[in-house]
């Protein structure tokens, strides 16, 4: 049936990106509506034939509890009032103009995926990486390659964040313990080959201005035959640092007990060390034709809280270098960007151009409009906000028409753009929760994830065509 | 509460809940906590383990209803929540 568009029709949405930021907005936004006794149509776009972003391609295999969230991210998408379109990249398969011409208003919900820039001689040398590309390694994303390079018996993670653990975590992990996780087979037998013995990781500022979380930080003390060692000449003690502690959050003196417990703690002789480095300041990264090593700076705190350099030369041997220093936006074709932070520039979701004045209709939520900091329920909150200005400025009760909502899909069929549904990510869910339990390996595995995009793809669009 | 990625923090009559089972332990709601009030289990001081009991009771009879939107306010809490003196001002 084609419906001709009308003058006054619900208010329909595109919102670009189908991580927890995208579905968060689009929950949001769906309730508000209909609390408000309004009609409104979303679609969530994800260049990615699967749904859920960061969580299914940022948080450690090991964090399963984490991922969780996934089955609250579920039900707001199973719920049938947004519809979820996948491997449809913003920019190329469709760009703004189409948006505008299908929608009234768009939430762009990117996200920041790339690793922040840490500029300091030698590191782009071999053997030093960004902490993205290898979370994408051993997350299986379609489009990281899916060989790494694990030669280095020490390892240096310069960055004092989640991440960093992370990374740590998963280099300093002996495989046998991953095996229960959804890592792909590749990324077992990647690990499973690994020589490493030392992961140092190494923080520009003081043991009370981490900024890991307290369960993070502790559960490496918990990890199976691994030691994890700090050192006293990283823990000042000077009136500087007693007094930021004395005025520090929970958080922050749950942490600091936590370290100082490692500080007395006997190592146990573990065949692998996990090493916390505190007032390093990384100076260059060196080696002839590939990293052998990192030069650190000592720093001592600062009575505002800050820290600066002693002059005090600090040299560590390692075979490969992982910088965890943040994520990074990336721009998006005909939309502005603020290059110095790496977001959308907006007022509290409302994008704006390089005047501040707001650009009608479209609006940004989560990494991408506040850069990457917080946890993913603060992206909540944040969706919270960029849904209310959006509903400031639409009318509920109708809007210009738009052509019939099946119309984007045939465009993408138009333009040969496989794209996927949410009735075809059930199919990929399903299917790959049937590798874990066909799995032969020893323990329970409750999913193993499809790495390449045309297999993801296939799977979702074979169950679309049967479904539909 | 707009923090909970998982809409596990479910309200009483005078208190806020965490749902043990529902919490992913992703740790948002710890900083946001306007009266720091927000603990890790391993992590609660002494003091307060009364709370945590009472926290993990009130559940006892509400089991896991899957998101704190789909109680809504609830009229009652935990018996030691109860018990506790009126205060002047309402906590959050």
């Amino acid at each position: 049936m084609t419906r001709t568009p009308t003058a006054h029709q619900p208010l329909r949405v595109a919102i670009i990106g189908a991580g927890p930021a995208g579905i968060y907005a689009g929950n949001i936004l769906a309730r508000a509506v209909q609390d408000a006794g309004g009609e409104v149509g979303i679609d969530l776009f994800d260049s990615l034939p699967a749904p859920y972003g960061l969580i299914r391609y940022g948080v450690a295999p090991d964090h399963p509890r984490i991922k969780g969230i996934v089955n609250s991210l579920h039900e707001m998408l199973d719920a049938g009032t947004i519809r979820f379109i996948g491997n449809v990249d913003y920019g190329t398969d469709l760009d703004l103009a189409d948006l505008r011409a299908h929608y009234h208003a768009v939430i762009f919900a990117t996200g920041a995926i790339r690793d922040a820039v840490l500029g300091v001689p030698g590191i782009d040398l071999p053997g030093s990486h960004g902490a993205a590309d290898f979370v994408s390694w051993f997350d299986g994303h379609p489009d990281a390659p899916r060989e790494w390079p694990l030669d280095a018996t020490d390892i240096a993670v310069i960055g004092n964040g989640n991440v960093a653990l992370d990374v740590a975590r998963m280099l300093a992990k002996h495989p046998v313990d991953l095996l229960p996780t959804d890592i792909p087979a590749n990324v077992h037998a990647g690990l499973a080959g690994s020589p490493v013995t030392d992961v140092h990781v190494f923080g520009r500022r003081g043991p009370a201005q981490v900024k890991f979380t307290p369960i993070e930080l502790r559960e490496l003390g918990d990890i199976p035959n691994v030691d994890v060692l700090v050192y006293g000449e990283d823990f000042p003690r000077d009136e500087h640092s007693e007094r930021l502690l004395a005025a520090s959050n929970n958080q922050v003196k749950v942490m600091t007990r936590t370290l100082n417990g490692w500080l007395t703690r006997e190592p146990t002789g573990a065949p692998r060390r996990l090493h916390l480095h505190f007032l390093h300041s990384p100076v260059e990264v060196y080696g002839a034709g590939r990293v052998e090593g990192v030069r650190f700076e000592r720093t001592e705190p600062t009575a505002d809280g800050g820290v600066r350099g002693t002059g005090e030369i600090l040299d560590y041997s390692v075979q490969a270098v992982y910088r965890a220093v943040g994520y990074r936006g990336t721009a998006l074709a005909r939309v502005p960007f603020d290059e110095a932070r790496g977001v959308i520039p907006n007022d509290g979701g409302r994008v704006v151009d390089a005047q501040g004045a707001p650009l009608p209709g479209l609006y940004a939520t989560g990494w991408i409009k506040r850069g990457p900091v917080g946890l993913i329920g603060h992206t909540k909150s944040d969706a919270l906000e960029t849904v209310t200005k959006l509903l400031e400025d639409f009318d509920l009760t109708g809007q210009p028409g738009r052509p019939e909502e099946d119309a984007i899909l045939a465009l993408l069929d138009e333009r040969g753009i496989r794209f996927t549904t949410w009735s075809g990510w059930l199919a990929v869910d399903a299917h790959e929760r049937a590798l874990g339990e066909a799995d032969p390996s020893p323990v329970t595995r409750e999913r193993v994830k499809v790495v390449p995009r045309d297999e993801q793809v296939g799977i979702a669009r074979a169950e679309s065509l049967v479904s539909s | 509460m707009d923090e909970c990625p998982v809409d596990c923090i479910y309200e009483g009559d005078r208190s806020l809940y965490i749902h043990p089972d529902e919490c992913v332990d992703c740790g948002a709601c710890e900083p946001v906590c306007p009266v720091e009030a927000i603990y890790y289990e391993d992590d609660v001081p002494e003091q307060w383990a009364e709370y945590y009991k009472a926290n993990v009771e009130f559940f006892d009879d509400l089991g896991s209803p899957g998101g704190a939107a789909r109680t809504g306010v609830l009229a009652f809490d935990h018996p030691i929540i109860s018990a506790l003196p009126p205060q002047v001002v309402a906590g959050a």
